[in-house]
């Protein structure tokens, strides 16, 4: 695709109604910003927010072999998936590198939903084909034109949900779970997760479906939220972003994801030999710092320890939450413990910060 | 957006407001409503001799990093370190209480180079 078209998300009227600040985003114009990020940010932590994430993949596979496909090619066991429900998982090539962080769904017993990040949907439907024999009974259906994609996340989206929906519906769908609804006389997804470190709901459903519930979030009183605002949340959150983070250069033990590897049994699966030898050799790994001073650290800053240069923040920003700048970087084994002292690069000033414990913000137990 | 009549203004989106011999330096509506929200002000010392249309420092937003220049020369002699504390009010109130540095002008012919109000709004029409 032409760098110059930008594909428009199905709410891209909606958006520019509310006089969204739009931006290319991985080959789509998105909206960053509404009233402000760092408004957006505390609606999401104190209240409920909105976004539209219509530019990730949605690539359904279906099938009596499609989970012998995702067994193949996925790092966490898709087996283990019941249905209903959803986890995090990885594509990783054949060197243990990180094709994409995709969170799979198993909506029926052999109908599995991927969500994978924008800039990767291609990447992983051909990933995906390549790995398909002939003799397997599967099905990649694409879904992302579509559909549209909308997140429901903080503390009071479950209030939300329970105003538009029924408390019963809530409470069918606890965390992790996904389900199959009806959503304005269409056939929709809804899913009990999100990429905020708050509870939340994700929608998967028809354009019109899309429309009536963005509308009706907005009347319920949800701030819309922009891309950039769930940047911060995620990275407040500690979850990685795909290329930034995370890439084929790295692998699940350095990105702190061994837990999304199933090594038990013998399954064989795409990176499972490389992914054997690299455990236990990692020599770095993914690490938050916090800044001690006011400064904000940004993708890219060199960071510092002892004055001998360590490595680049992979991503970084001024946290709201927290109200300091924080970031994460890949440091050696021997740096990573919470307390140790480094030095962030800020375009020439040299600024204090430390190693804290992952995540930065993790949500407090909520009634 | 608001574009005060009495001050003056630079194409790089500063205000200046004249106090006898003294000059009070911000930044513009358009250019907070641009930036976002401002989190972090990195300005000179006071002391500092700074030229007219020279670098002084630097403001950040969430998401950007932009230079800061100064409209007119002169000796720094106030630097606003409630703003530097709590760079939103620079959101709030940019010609208020979000203004930046103080200067003792070097050469009043300086606001001779500058822009009325009128011709900052038709200067930001012409670049957005």
């Amino acid at each position: 695709m032409a760098q110059d078209v930008l594909r428009k998300s199905p709410l891209d009227t909606a958006h520019r109604a509310l006089s969204a600040r739009m931006a290319p985003f991985a080959g789509w114009e998105m909206p960053i910003q509404y009233a402000g990020i760092v408004a957006e940010v505390r609606a999401v932590r104190e209240r409920a927010g909105v976004f539209d994430v219509s530019h990730m993949g949605r690539l359904f596979v279906n099938g009596p072999d499609a989970v012998t496909l995702l067994r193949e090619t996925l790092t966490y066991d898709a087996a283990r998936v019941d249905e209903g429900f959803g986890h995090y998982n990885l594509l990783c090539d054949e060197r243990g590198g990180i094709l994409d962080d995709p969170y799979l769904y198993r909506v029926g017993r052999e109908r599995w939903l991927m969500v994978g990040n924008a800039s990767r949907c291609e990447a992983d439907l051909r990933w995906l084909q390549a790995h398909r024999r002939g003799s397997m009974d599967v099905s990649l259906d694409d879904r992302q034109a579509l559909t549209t994609m909308l997140a429901l996340q903080g503390p009071g989206a479950r209030h939300v949900f329970q105003a538009i929906f029924s408390a019963e519906l809530e409470q069918a769908v606890p965390r992790h779970a996904c389900r199959e609804i009806e959503l304005f006389r269409q056939k929709a997804l809804v899913s009990r997760t999100g990429y905020t470190g708050e509870d939340g709901f994700e929608f998967v459903c028809g354009l019109d479906a899309g429309r009536s519930l963005w509308d009706a979030l907005i009347a319920a009183g949800v701030a819309p939220c922009g891309l950039g605002a769930r940047d911060v949340l995620r990275l407040e959150a500690a979850l990685p972003l795909y290329g930034n983070d995370i890439d084929t250069s790295t692998t699940p033990w350095e990105a702190g994801l061994g837990w999304v590897v199933s090594l038990d049994g013998e399954r064989p699966f795409e990176g499972r030999q490389a992914l054997v030898n690299a455990r236990g050799a990692t020599e770095r790994r993914l690490c938050c710092i916090r800044a001690e001073e006011r400064a904000v650290p940004r993708h890219g800053y060199a960071v510092r320890h002892d004055g001998r240069e360590l490595s680049a923040l992979t991503s970084g920003s001024f946290s709201p939450t927290l109200d300091a700048g924080i970031g994460m970087a890949y440091l050696p084994r021997d740096l990573t413990t919470p307390g140790t002292a480094l030095e962030i690069d800020v375009r020439g000033r040299a600024v204090p910060a430390r190693v804290v414990k992952r995540p930065f913000y993790k949500r407090g137990n909520r009634s | 957006m608001e574009t005060p009549r009495d001050l003056k203004y630079s194409r790089e989106h500063e205000w200046v407001r004249m106090d006898g011999e003294t000059a009070t330096v911000g930044i513009t509506d358009f250019a907070q409503d641009q930036l976002g929200d401002i989190v972090y002000l990195g300005l000179p010392d006071p002391g500092a001799s700074v030229e007219q249309f020279g670098k002084i420092g630097e403001i950040e937003s969430v998401k950007s990093v932009s230079e800061l220049f100064t409209p007119v020369g002169g000796e720094v002699s106030e630097v606003n370190q409630a703003a530097i504390d709590d760079p939103e009010i620079v959101n709030k109130e940019p010609y208020g209480a979000g203004w930046l540095i103080r200067l003792r002008i070097a050469d009043p012919a300086q606001f001779d180079n500058l822009l009325s109000a009128e011709e900052y709004e038709a200067h930001t029409t012409s670049e957005h």
